[in-house]
Protein backbone atom coordinates (compact mmCIF):
# COMPACT_ATOMS: atom_id res chain seq x y z
CA UNK A 1 0.00 0.00 0.00
CA UNK A 2 2.83 2.47 0.90
CA UNK A 3 6.10 1.84 -1.08
CA UNK A 4 9.31 4.05 -0.33
CA UNK A 5 11.81 4.17 -2.37
CA UNK A 6 15.17 5.14 -1.46
CA UNK A 7 13.40 8.68 0.17
CA UNK A 8 15.88 11.16 1.99
CA UNK A 9 13.72 13.20 4.60
CA UNK A 10 15.12 16.53 5.99
CA UNK A 11 14.43 20.37 6.55
CA UNK A 12 16.72 22.54 5.72
CA UNK A 13 19.93 20.97 5.53
CA UNK A 14 19.56 18.64 7.97
CA UNK A 15 19.23 15.31 7.27
CA UNK A 16 17.07 12.51 8.88
CA UNK A 17 16.46 9.64 7.02
CA UNK A 18 18.83 9.11 4.50
CA UNK A 19 18.24 6.59 1.22
CA UNK A 20 15.38 4.57 3.16
CA UNK A 21 13.10 1.72 1.73
CA UNK A 22 10.58 -0.08 2.97
CA UNK A 23 6.57 -1.24 1.88
CA UNK A 24 4.07 -0.83 4.70
CA UNK A 25 1.36 -3.81 3.65
CA UNK A 26 -2.52 -3.58 4.20
CA UNK A 27 -3.64 -5.72 6.78
CA UNK A 28 -1.04 -4.74 8.98
CA UNK A 29 -0.45 -2.97 11.92
CA UNK A 30 3.03 -1.55 12.03
CA UNK A 31 4.28 0.59 14.78
CA UNK A 32 6.87 3.74 13.79
CA UNK A 33 9.59 3.53 16.72
CA UNK A 34 12.63 5.60 17.56
CA UNK A 35 14.40 8.28 19.83
CA UNK A 36 12.89 11.95 19.99
CA UNK A 37 13.99 14.07 16.76
CA UNK A 38 14.70 11.27 14.40
CA UNK A 39 11.58 12.35 12.03
CA UNK A 40 8.66 9.93 13.05
CA UNK A 41 6.25 12.70 11.91
CA UNK A 42 8.67 13.75 9.56
CA UNK A 43 8.13 10.34 7.79
CA UNK A 44 4.49 10.26 8.62
CA UNK A 45 4.15 13.97 7.02
CA UNK A 46 5.98 12.84 4.18
CA UNK A 47 3.64 9.94 2.88
CA UNK A 48 0.49 12.21 2.89
CA UNK A 49 1.97 14.44 0.92
CA UNK A 50 2.87 17.66 3.59
CA UNK A 51 6.49 18.09 2.82
CA UNK A 52 9.73 16.72 4.26
CA UNK A 53 10.58 14.50 1.27
CA UNK A 54 13.65 16.01 -0.58
CA UNK A 55 15.26 12.57 -2.58
CA UNK A 56 13.30 9.69 -3.58
CA UNK A 57 9.53 8.65 -4.28
CA UNK A 58 6.99 7.44 -1.98
CA UNK A 59 4.10 5.45 -4.33
CA UNK A 60 0.31 5.24 -2.33
CA UNK A 61 -1.82 2.42 -3.71
CA UNK A 62 0.83 1.98 -6.76
CA UNK A 63 0.43 5.51 -7.83
CA UNK A 64 3.19 8.09 -6.90
CA UNK A 65 2.67 10.70 -4.84
CA UNK A 66 3.56 13.74 -6.67
CA UNK A 67 0.75 12.32 -9.34
CA UNK A 68 -2.47 12.50 -6.78
CA UNK A 69 -3.97 15.11 -6.02
CA UNK A 70 -5.22 16.83 -2.36
CA UNK A 71 -8.82 15.17 -2.91
CA UNK A 72 -7.39 11.59 -4.02
CA UNK A 73 -4.93 11.42 -1.38
CA UNK A 74 -8.01 12.25 1.30
CA UNK A 75 -9.74 9.33 -0.08
CA UNK A 76 -6.39 6.64 0.19
CA UNK A 77 -5.01 8.05 3.43
CA UNK A 78 -6.72 9.56 6.72
CA UNK A 79 -4.39 11.15 9.42
CA UNK A 80 -4.33 11.83 13.09
CA UNK A 81 -1.40 14.48 14.00
CA UNK A 82 -0.25 15.42 17.84
CA UNK A 83 -1.84 18.47 17.64
CA UNK A 84 -4.91 19.34 19.87
CA UNK A 85 -7.66 20.60 18.67
CA UNK A 86 -10.45 22.09 20.54
CA UNK A 87 -13.09 24.15 19.44
CA UNK A 88 -16.02 25.59 21.46
CA UNK A 89 -19.06 24.76 20.09
CA UNK A 90 -18.12 21.63 17.87
CA UNK A 91 -19.90 18.63 18.48
CA UNK A 92 -18.38 15.02 17.92
CA UNK A 93 -20.40 14.47 15.86
CA UNK A 94 -19.95 17.80 13.70
CA UNK A 95 -15.84 16.93 13.42
CA UNK A 96 -16.72 13.31 12.82
CA UNK A 97 -18.42 14.08 9.85
CA UNK A 98 -15.75 16.77 8.79
CA UNK A 99 -13.95 13.30 7.97
CA UNK A 100 -16.71 12.78 5.25
CA UNK A 101 -15.62 16.00 3.16
CA UNK A 102 -13.81 13.84 0.49
CA UNK A 103 -17.23 12.78 0.02
CA UNK A 104 -20.02 15.49 0.27
CA UNK A 105 -21.25 18.03 -2.15
CA UNK A 106 -20.18 21.50 -2.08
CA UNK A 107 -21.44 22.62 0.79
CA UNK A 108 -20.31 19.32 2.50
CA UNK A 109 -24.34 18.40 3.10
CA UNK A 110 -24.72 14.78 4.85
CA UNK A 111 -26.61 12.13 3.49
CA UNK A 112 -28.26 9.43 5.72
CA UNK A 113 -25.31 6.93 4.47
CA UNK A 114 -23.02 9.26 5.82
CA UNK A 115 -25.19 10.01 9.10
CA UNK A 116 -24.93 6.23 9.37
CA UNK A 117 -20.97 5.60 8.84
CA UNK A 118 -20.24 8.82 11.35
CA UNK A 119 -22.02 6.88 14.22
CA UNK A 120 -19.97 3.63 13.20
CA UNK A 121 -16.87 5.18 13.66
CA UNK A 122 -17.84 6.66 16.95
CA UNK A 123 -18.98 3.65 18.11
CA UNK A 124 -15.57 1.83 17.15
CA UNK A 125 -14.31 4.24 19.55
CA UNK A 126 -16.75 3.69 22.40
CA UNK A 127 -17.33 7.62 22.16
CA UNK A 128 -20.82 6.94 20.56
CA UNK A 129 -22.59 8.22 24.01
CA UNK A 130 -20.74 11.79 23.04
CA UNK A 131 -22.38 12.22 19.92
CA UNK A 132 -23.80 15.87 20.89
CA UNK A 133 -21.36 16.39 23.11
CA UNK A 134 -18.96 19.90 22.42
CA UNK A 135 -14.99 19.63 22.20
CA UNK A 136 -14.60 22.53 24.93
CA UNK A 137 -16.17 19.79 27.35
CA UNK A 138 -13.95 16.73 26.86
CA UNK A 139 -10.57 15.44 28.12
CA UNK A 140 -7.49 14.89 25.88
CA UNK A 141 -7.83 11.68 25.71
CA UNK A 142 -11.60 11.40 24.59
CA UNK A 143 -10.47 14.22 21.92
CA UNK A 144 -7.94 11.92 20.67
CA UNK A 145 -10.43 9.37 20.32
CA UNK A 146 -12.83 11.39 18.37
CA UNK A 147 -10.40 12.70 16.03
CA UNK A 148 -9.77 8.89 15.66
CA UNK A 149 -13.39 8.48 15.04
CA UNK A 150 -13.14 11.40 12.33
CA UNK A 151 -9.99 9.51 10.59
CA UNK A 152 -11.99 5.96 10.10
CA UNK A 153 -15.10 8.27 9.20
CA UNK A 154 -12.75 9.15 6.24
CA UNK A 155 -13.15 5.77 4.99
CA UNK A 156 -9.76 5.29 3.71
CA UNK A 157 -7.77 1.86 3.60
CA UNK A 158 -4.55 3.48 5.25
CA UNK A 159 -4.31 5.63 8.20
CA UNK A 160 -1.16 6.72 9.15
CA UNK A 161 -1.82 8.23 13.40
CA UNK A 162 1.15 10.71 14.72
CA UNK A 163 1.70 9.15 18.69
CA UNK A 164 -1.82 8.61 19.05
CA UNK A 165 -1.73 6.82 22.55
CA UNK A 166 0.14 10.00 24.17
CA UNK A 167 -3.25 11.67 26.01
CA UNK A 168 -4.77 8.00 27.01
CA UNK A 169 -3.78 6.19 30.36
CA UNK A 170 -2.70 2.99 30.53
CA UNK A 171 -5.50 0.70 29.62
CA UNK A 172 -6.50 3.33 27.19
CA UNK A 173 -3.26 2.59 25.45
CA UNK A 174 -3.75 -0.88 25.13
CA UNK A 175 -6.97 -0.24 24.12
CA UNK A 176 -6.68 1.82 20.94
CA UNK A 177 -3.40 -0.43 20.02
CA UNK A 178 -5.97 -3.26 20.00
CA UNK A 179 -8.66 -1.37 17.99
CA UNK A 180 -5.87 -0.69 15.46
CA UNK A 181 -4.68 -3.65 15.34
CA UNK A 182 -8.68 -5.55 14.58
CA UNK A 183 -9.37 -2.32 12.28
CA UNK A 184 -6.09 -3.41 10.18
CA UNK A 185 -6.92 -7.25 10.50
CA UNK A 186 -10.85 -6.97 10.14
CA UNK A 187 -10.86 -4.24 7.31
CA UNK A 188 -7.53 -4.92 5.54
CA UNK A 189 -6.47 -1.28 6.46
CA UNK A 190 -2.76 -0.33 6.22
CA UNK A 191 -1.91 1.27 9.74
CA UNK A 192 1.36 3.01 10.71
CA UNK A 193 1.76 4.77 14.15
CA UNK A 194 4.39 6.57 15.24
CA UNK A 195 5.13 5.75 19.33
CA UNK A 196 7.24 5.47 22.36
CA UNK A 197 5.28 2.60 23.67
CA UNK A 198 8.03 -0.14 23.21
CA UNK A 199 6.00 -2.72 25.12
CA UNK A 200 2.34 -1.76 22.69
CA UNK A 201 4.62 -2.22 19.64
CA UNK A 202 6.24 -5.37 20.39
CA UNK A 203 3.23 -6.98 22.07
CA UNK A 204 0.08 -5.82 19.78
CA UNK A 205 1.84 -5.09 16.04
CA UNK A 206 2.61 -7.16 13.65
CA UNK A 207 5.54 -5.35 12.20
CA UNK A 208 7.82 -2.31 13.45
CA UNK A 209 9.31 0.31 11.78
CA UNK A 210 12.62 1.77 13.39
CA UNK A 211 14.37 5.02 12.85
CA UNK A 212 17.67 4.47 13.86
CA UNK A 213 19.40 7.92 12.42
CA UNK A 214 19.66 7.92 9.59
CA UNK A 215 18.44 4.64 8.46
CA UNK A 216 15.13 2.98 8.75
CA UNK A 217 14.43 -0.33 9.29
CA UNK A 218 11.21 -2.23 8.56
CA UNK A 219 10.46 -5.79 9.76
CA UNK A 220 8.35 -7.94 10.89
CA UNK A 221 7.62 -8.64 14.86
CA UNK A 222 9.75 -11.56 15.62
CA UNK A 223 12.84 -10.31 13.25
CA UNK A 224 12.76 -7.21 14.37
CA UNK A 225 13.10 -8.67 18.23
CA UNK A 226 15.72 -10.77 17.57
CA UNK A 227 17.91 -7.81 15.90
CA UNK A 228 18.77 -6.71 18.54
CA UNK A 229 18.27 -3.20 17.00
CA UNK A 230 15.73 -1.94 19.50
CA UNK A 231 17.82 -2.93 22.38
CA UNK A 232 20.52 -1.04 20.51
CA UNK A 233 19.04 2.17 20.75
CA UNK A 234 16.58 2.23 23.73
CA UNK A 235 19.18 0.18 26.41
CA UNK A 236 22.21 1.14 25.42
CA UNK A 237 22.70 4.21 26.92
CA UNK A 238 21.30 2.95 30.39
CA UNK A 239 24.01 0.08 30.19
CA UNK A 240 26.82 2.68 30.03
CA UNK B 1 -30.83 21.49 18.35
CA UNK B 2 -32.40 22.02 14.92
CA UNK B 3 -35.08 23.73 16.30
CA UNK B 4 -33.47 26.22 18.69
CA UNK B 5 -31.64 27.26 15.37
CA UNK B 6 -34.65 27.57 13.71
CA UNK B 7 -36.10 29.33 16.32
CA UNK B 8 -33.59 31.98 16.32
CA UNK B 9 -33.43 32.46 12.91
CA UNK B 10 -37.18 33.57 12.82
CA UNK B 11 -36.93 35.61 15.73
CA UNK B 12 -33.56 37.74 14.39
CA UNK B 13 -35.89 38.52 11.27
CA UNK B 14 -38.66 39.35 13.38
CA UNK B 15 -36.33 41.97 15.16
CA UNK B 16 -34.76 42.63 12.23
CA UNK B 17 -37.89 43.87 10.56
CA UNK B 18 -38.79 45.84 13.95
CA UNK B 19 -35.40 47.57 13.78
CA UNK B 20 -35.77 48.42 10.39
CA UNK B 21 -39.18 50.16 10.80
CA UNK B 22 -37.61 51.70 13.98
CA UNK B 23 -34.48 53.00 11.64
CA UNK B 24 -36.98 54.34 9.07
CA UNK B 25 -39.09 56.59 11.82
CA UNK B 26 -36.39 57.75 14.01
CA UNK B 27 -34.32 61.06 12.95
CA UNK B 28 -34.61 64.33 12.54
CA UNK B 29 -37.55 64.63 10.86
CA UNK B 30 -39.99 62.62 12.82
CA UNK B 31 -42.23 60.21 10.45
CA UNK B 32 -45.10 58.41 11.27
CA UNK B 33 -45.14 55.25 10.96
CA UNK B 34 -48.22 54.95 8.59
CA UNK B 35 -46.70 57.57 6.41
CA UNK B 36 -43.64 55.34 6.26
CA UNK B 37 -45.93 52.39 5.27
CA UNK B 38 -47.79 54.47 2.83
CA UNK B 39 -44.33 55.56 1.44
CA UNK B 40 -42.64 51.97 1.16
CA UNK B 41 -46.17 50.54 -0.62
CA UNK B 42 -45.83 53.04 -3.31
CA UNK B 43 -48.85 55.47 -2.39
CA UNK B 44 -48.29 59.43 -3.90
CA UNK B 45 -50.80 60.81 -1.50
CA UNK B 46 -47.87 61.96 1.09
CA UNK B 47 -45.97 65.05 1.43
CA UNK B 48 -43.28 65.24 -1.56
CA UNK B 49 -40.85 65.75 1.34
CA UNK B 50 -41.66 63.69 3.53
CA UNK B 51 -41.69 60.84 0.60
CA UNK B 52 -38.21 61.93 -0.63
CA UNK B 53 -37.11 61.75 3.35
CA UNK B 54 -38.20 58.29 3.25
CA UNK B 55 -36.85 56.91 -0.50
CA UNK B 56 -34.07 58.61 -1.16
CA UNK B 57 -32.30 59.11 2.14
CA UNK B 58 -33.70 56.88 5.13
CA UNK B 59 -34.71 53.98 3.17
CA UNK B 60 -30.71 54.07 1.09
CA UNK B 61 -29.03 54.54 4.64
CA UNK B 62 -31.34 51.71 6.20
CA UNK B 63 -30.23 49.33 4.00
CA UNK B 64 -26.74 50.42 3.76
CA UNK B 65 -26.71 49.72 7.29
CA UNK B 66 -28.31 46.08 6.70
CA UNK B 67 -25.41 44.97 3.74
CA UNK B 68 -22.95 46.64 5.73
CA UNK B 69 -23.75 45.09 8.86
CA UNK B 70 -24.11 41.74 7.23
CA UNK B 71 -20.70 42.01 4.99
CA UNK B 72 -18.73 43.15 8.11
CA UNK B 73 -19.78 40.66 10.15
CA UNK B 74 -19.24 37.65 7.55
CA UNK B 75 -15.68 38.98 6.63
CA UNK B 76 -14.86 38.97 10.28
CA UNK B 77 -16.49 35.05 10.63
CA UNK B 78 -14.01 34.13 7.82
CA UNK B 79 -11.30 36.05 9.10
CA UNK B 80 -11.75 33.94 12.39
CA UNK B 81 -11.59 30.81 11.32
CA UNK B 82 -9.26 31.20 8.63
CA UNK B 83 -6.60 32.35 11.35
CA UNK B 84 -8.05 30.26 14.25
CA UNK B 85 -7.76 33.62 16.74
CA UNK B 86 -11.08 34.91 17.84
CA UNK B 87 -9.45 38.38 17.88
CA UNK B 88 -9.06 38.63 14.26
CA UNK B 89 -11.89 40.55 12.34
CA UNK B 90 -11.91 41.65 8.70
CA UNK B 91 -9.16 44.69 9.00
CA UNK B 92 -6.55 42.44 10.11
CA UNK B 93 -4.77 41.94 6.50
CA UNK B 94 -4.82 45.88 6.39
CA UNK B 95 -7.69 46.35 4.20
CA UNK B 96 -8.96 49.58 6.55
CA UNK B 97 -5.51 50.60 6.17
CA UNK B 98 -5.01 50.52 2.16
CA UNK B 99 -8.79 52.19 2.14
CA UNK B 100 -7.31 54.78 4.26
CA UNK B 101 -3.70 55.39 2.35
CA UNK B 102 -6.48 56.46 -0.93
CA UNK B 103 -8.08 58.56 0.90
CA UNK B 104 -5.69 59.86 2.56
CA UNK B 105 -3.76 60.47 -0.74
CA UNK B 106 -7.28 62.17 -2.51
CA UNK B 107 -7.69 64.62 0.44
CA UNK B 108 -4.60 65.23 1.67
CA UNK B 109 -1.92 64.55 -0.81
CA UNK B 110 -3.68 65.91 -3.75
CA UNK B 111 -4.07 69.53 -2.32
CA UNK B 112 -0.13 68.90 -1.24
CA UNK B 113 0.59 68.77 -4.90
CA UNK B 114 -1.13 71.70 -5.47
CA UNK B 115 -3.99 69.66 -7.11
CA UNK B 116 -7.51 70.90 -6.20
CA UNK B 117 -9.73 68.12 -4.78
CA UNK B 118 -12.95 69.15 -5.99
CA UNK B 119 -11.73 68.42 -9.81
CA UNK B 120 -10.46 64.79 -8.54
CA UNK B 121 -13.55 64.49 -6.71
CA UNK B 122 -16.59 62.82 -9.27
CA UNK B 123 -19.20 61.03 -7.34
CA UNK B 124 -16.98 57.75 -6.75
CA UNK B 125 -14.11 59.50 -6.41
CA UNK B 126 -13.64 59.23 -2.45
CA UNK B 127 -15.12 55.36 -2.80
CA UNK B 128 -12.89 54.64 -5.36
CA UNK B 129 -9.76 55.72 -4.03
CA UNK B 130 -10.63 53.62 -0.77
CA UNK B 131 -11.39 50.39 -2.66
CA UNK B 132 -8.78 50.39 -4.87
CA UNK B 133 -6.32 50.81 -1.62
CA UNK B 134 -7.56 47.99 0.17
CA UNK B 135 -8.03 45.69 -3.02
CA UNK B 136 -4.14 46.48 -3.18
CA UNK B 137 -3.33 45.94 -0.18
CA UNK B 138 -5.25 42.36 0.29
CA UNK B 139 -3.79 41.56 -3.27
CA UNK B 140 -0.30 42.16 -2.04
CA UNK B 141 -0.82 39.66 0.74
CA UNK B 142 -2.84 37.26 -1.18
CA UNK B 143 0.46 37.20 -3.73
CA UNK B 144 2.80 36.67 -0.44
CA UNK B 145 0.18 34.32 0.82
CA UNK B 146 0.93 31.35 -2.22
CA UNK B 147 4.53 31.30 -0.80
CA UNK B 148 3.95 31.21 2.96
CA UNK B 149 2.96 27.50 4.53
CA UNK B 150 1.94 28.99 8.04
CA UNK B 151 -1.10 31.61 8.28
CA UNK B 152 0.19 33.20 11.17
CA UNK B 153 3.10 34.06 9.10
CA UNK B 154 0.64 35.74 7.31
CA UNK B 155 -1.55 37.04 9.84
CA UNK B 156 2.05 39.00 11.02
CA UNK B 157 2.62 40.54 7.42
CA UNK B 158 -0.91 41.99 7.35
CA UNK B 159 -0.57 43.76 11.05
CA UNK B 160 2.82 44.67 10.04
CA UNK B 161 1.84 46.22 6.60
CA UNK B 162 -1.29 48.10 8.26
CA UNK B 163 0.60 49.60 10.52
CA UNK B 164 3.38 50.60 7.83
CA UNK B 165 1.03 52.09 6.16
CA UNK B 166 -1.06 54.18 9.20
CA UNK B 167 2.29 55.46 9.20
CA UNK B 168 2.49 56.69 5.84
CA UNK B 169 -1.00 58.29 6.52
CA UNK B 170 0.10 59.61 9.52
CA UNK B 171 2.81 61.76 7.80
CA UNK B 172 -0.18 63.50 5.28
CA UNK B 173 -1.85 64.20 8.40
CA UNK B 174 0.90 66.06 9.60
CA UNK B 175 2.15 67.78 6.62
CA UNK B 176 -1.80 68.41 5.64
CA UNK B 177 -3.57 71.69 6.40
CA UNK B 178 -6.66 71.88 8.52
CA UNK B 179 -9.34 71.86 6.09
CA UNK B 180 -8.12 68.42 4.37
CA UNK B 181 -7.36 66.85 7.68
CA UNK B 182 -11.02 67.35 9.15
CA UNK B 183 -12.56 66.01 6.02
CA UNK B 184 -10.20 62.55 6.28
CA UNK B 185 -10.67 62.54 10.58
CA UNK B 186 -14.20 62.84 9.69
CA UNK B 187 -13.96 59.97 6.93
CA UNK B 188 -12.36 57.84 9.61
CA UNK B 189 -15.52 58.12 12.03
CA UNK B 190 -17.28 56.52 9.54
CA UNK B 191 -20.93 57.11 8.36
CA UNK B 192 -23.97 55.26 6.56
CA UNK B 193 -25.47 58.16 5.55
CA UNK B 194 -22.79 59.52 2.24
CA UNK B 195 -24.23 56.53 -0.14
CA UNK B 196 -26.12 57.87 -2.69
CA UNK B 197 -28.87 55.97 -4.60
CA UNK B 198 -26.72 55.16 -8.02
CA UNK B 199 -23.82 53.93 -5.41
CA UNK B 200 -25.99 51.69 -3.41
CA UNK B 201 -26.71 49.48 -6.30
CA UNK B 202 -22.83 49.41 -6.77
CA UNK B 203 -23.00 48.85 -3.12
CA UNK B 204 -25.48 45.54 -3.53
CA UNK B 205 -24.22 44.50 -6.31
CA UNK B 206 -20.39 43.99 -4.86
CA UNK B 207 -21.79 42.43 -1.34
CA UNK B 208 -24.00 40.00 -3.33
CA UNK B 209 -20.34 38.96 -5.40
CA UNK B 210 -18.60 38.79 -1.79
CA UNK B 211 -21.71 36.99 0.03
CA UNK B 212 -21.92 34.52 -2.81
CA UNK B 213 -17.86 33.71 -2.28
CA UNK B 214 -18.71 33.47 1.19
CA UNK B 215 -21.23 31.00 0.70
CA UNK B 216 -18.84 28.97 -1.61
CA UNK B 217 -16.02 29.04 1.30
CA UNK B 218 -18.49 27.51 3.96
CA UNK B 219 -17.19 24.16 3.25
CA UNK B 220 -13.79 24.92 3.32
CA UNK B 221 -14.38 27.57 6.38
CA UNK B 222 -15.59 24.24 8.39
CA UNK B 223 -12.25 21.62 7.22
CA UNK B 224 -9.73 24.75 8.43
CA UNK B 225 -11.35 25.07 12.26
CA UNK B 226 -9.10 21.89 12.54
CA UNK B 227 -6.60 23.75 11.11
CA UNK B 228 -4.93 23.93 7.90
CA UNK B 229 -2.98 20.93 8.34
CA UNK B 230 -6.20 18.91 8.97
CA UNK B 231 -7.87 20.44 6.37
CA UNK B 232 -5.05 19.57 3.81
CA UNK B 233 -5.28 15.68 4.67
CA UNK B 234 -9.20 16.07 4.12
CA UNK B 235 -8.27 17.00 0.69
CA UNK B 236 -8.68 20.79 1.00
CA UNK B 237 -6.86 22.73 -1.10
CA UNK B 238 -5.43 25.62 0.89
CA UNK B 239 -4.41 27.85 -1.56
CA UNK B 240 -7.82 28.04 -3.57
CA UNK B 241 -9.64 27.82 0.16
CA UNK B 242 -7.22 31.26 0.91
CA UNK B 243 -7.55 33.09 -2.34
CA UNK B 244 -11.54 32.40 -2.45
CA UNK B 245 -12.06 33.81 1.25
CA UNK B 246 -9.33 36.89 0.00
CA UNK B 247 -11.09 37.54 -2.49
CA UNK B 248 -14.68 37.78 -0.94
CA UNK B 249 -13.46 39.72 2.20
CA UNK B 250 -12.21 42.94 -0.61
CA UNK B 251 -15.50 42.53 -1.80
CA UNK B 252 -17.42 42.55 1.35
CA UNK B 253 -14.77 44.55 3.98
CA UNK B 254 -12.94 46.69 1.07
CA UNK B 255 -16.41 47.57 -0.62
CA UNK B 256 -18.05 48.62 3.24
CA UNK B 257 -14.87 50.77 3.74
CA UNK B 258 -14.81 52.62 1.09
CA UNK B 259 -18.75 53.49 1.09
CA UNK B 260 -19.53 53.98 4.84
CA UNK B 261 -15.31 55.03 6.19
CA UNK B 262 -13.54 52.11 8.66
CA UNK B 263 -16.86 51.20 10.73
CA UNK B 264 -14.95 49.11 13.77
CA UNK B 265 -16.60 46.51 15.72
CA UNK B 266 -18.78 45.01 13.89
CA UNK B 267 -16.86 42.26 12.20
CA UNK B 268 -14.73 41.30 15.57
CA UNK B 269 -17.74 41.22 18.09
CA UNK B 270 -20.77 39.95 15.55
CA UNK B 271 -19.37 36.45 15.18
CA UNK B 272 -19.12 35.95 18.77
CA UNK B 273 -22.16 37.34 19.33
CA UNK B 274 -23.92 34.95 16.57
CA UNK B 275 -21.59 32.02 18.38
CA UNK B 276 -23.20 32.88 21.64
CA UNK B 277 -26.51 33.03 20.63
CA UNK B 278 -26.48 29.49 17.89
CA UNK B 279 -24.25 27.68 19.86
CA UNK B 280 -22.47 26.13 16.68
CA UNK B 281 -19.65 26.08 15.10
CA UNK B 282 -20.77 24.92 11.82
CA UNK B 283 -20.29 27.65 8.91
CA UNK B 284 -23.60 27.08 7.62
CA UNK B 285 -25.40 27.91 10.37
CA UNK B 286 -22.80 30.78 11.87
CA UNK B 287 -22.48 32.47 8.07
CA UNK B 288 -26.32 33.09 8.08
CA UNK B 289 -26.62 33.95 11.57
CA UNK B 290 -23.38 36.09 11.67
CA UNK B 291 -25.02 37.93 8.65
CA UNK B 292 -28.44 38.79 10.19
CA UNK B 293 -26.94 39.28 13.62
CA UNK B 294 -24.50 41.78 11.69
CA UNK B 295 -27.66 43.70 9.91
CA UNK B 296 -29.17 43.93 13.32
CA UNK B 297 -26.50 45.23 15.36
CA UNK B 298 -25.46 47.72 12.55
CA UNK B 299 -29.44 48.99 12.28
CA UNK B 300 -29.45 49.45 16.13
CA UNK B 301 -25.70 51.14 16.06
CA UNK B 302 -27.66 53.12 13.34
CA UNK B 303 -30.74 53.97 15.29
CA UNK B 304 -28.69 55.18 18.59
CA UNK B 305 -26.46 57.17 16.30
CA UNK B 306 -28.91 59.25 14.86
CA UNK B 307 -30.74 59.76 18.91
CA UNK B 308 -27.36 60.84 19.71
CA UNK B 309 -26.38 62.71 16.44
CA UNK B 310 -22.61 60.36 17.32
CA UNK B 311 -20.72 58.99 14.50
CA UNK B 312 -21.78 55.40 13.91
CA UNK B 313 -17.85 54.35 14.31
CA UNK B 314 -17.78 55.28 18.43
CA UNK B 315 -21.30 53.77 18.63
CA UNK B 316 -20.38 50.21 16.98
CA UNK B 317 -17.12 50.58 19.57
CA UNK B 318 -19.17 51.28 22.54
CA UNK B 319 -21.72 48.19 21.52
CA UNK B 320 -18.83 46.49 20.56
CA UNK B 321 -16.16 46.78 23.35
CA UNK B 322 -18.62 44.93 25.99
CA UNK B 323 -19.46 42.12 23.38
CA UNK B 324 -15.87 41.24 23.29
CA UNK B 325 -15.08 41.63 26.78
CA UNK B 326 -18.12 39.58 28.03
CA UNK B 327 -17.17 36.64 25.46
CA UNK B 328 -13.71 36.32 26.14
CA UNK B 329 -14.34 36.31 30.03
CA UNK B 330 -16.98 34.00 29.86
CA UNK B 331 -15.66 31.42 27.25
CA UNK B 332 -11.77 31.10 27.68
CA UNK B 333 -11.79 28.64 24.51
CA UNK B 334 -13.18 30.62 21.83
CA UNK B 335 -12.06 30.07 18.38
Amino acid sequence: MIELDRITLGYEGRTLVKQASAHFQAGQLTALIGRNGTGKSTLLRAIIGLGGLTEGSIRIAGKALETITPPQIAREIAFVTTERVRIANLRCRDVVALGRAPYTNWIGHMQEEDRRIVEQALERVGMIDYLDRTMDRMSDGECQRVMIARALAQQTPIMLLDEPTSFLDLPGRYELADLLGRLAHEEQKCILFSTHELDIAEQLCDSIALIDTPQLHHLPIEQMRQSGLIERLFRTTRNR
Amino acid sequence: MKSRTSLLFILLGLLLIALFAIDMVVGKVAISVGDLWGALCGSDQLDPSTLLIIRSIRLVKALVAIAAGAALAVSGLQMQTLFRNPLAGPFVLGISSGASLGVALLLLGAPLLGLQASTLFSSFGLAGAAWIGSALVLLLIASVSRRIKDIMVILILGMMLSSGIDAVVQILQYLSNEGALKSFVIWTMGSLGDVTTTQLWLLLLALCGGLILAVAAIKPLNLLLLGEQYARTMGLSIRRARLLIFLSTILLAGTVTAFCGPVGFIGLAVPHLARLLFRQADHRVLLPASALTGSCVLLLCDIISKWFTLPINTITALMGIPIVVWVVIRHKNIA
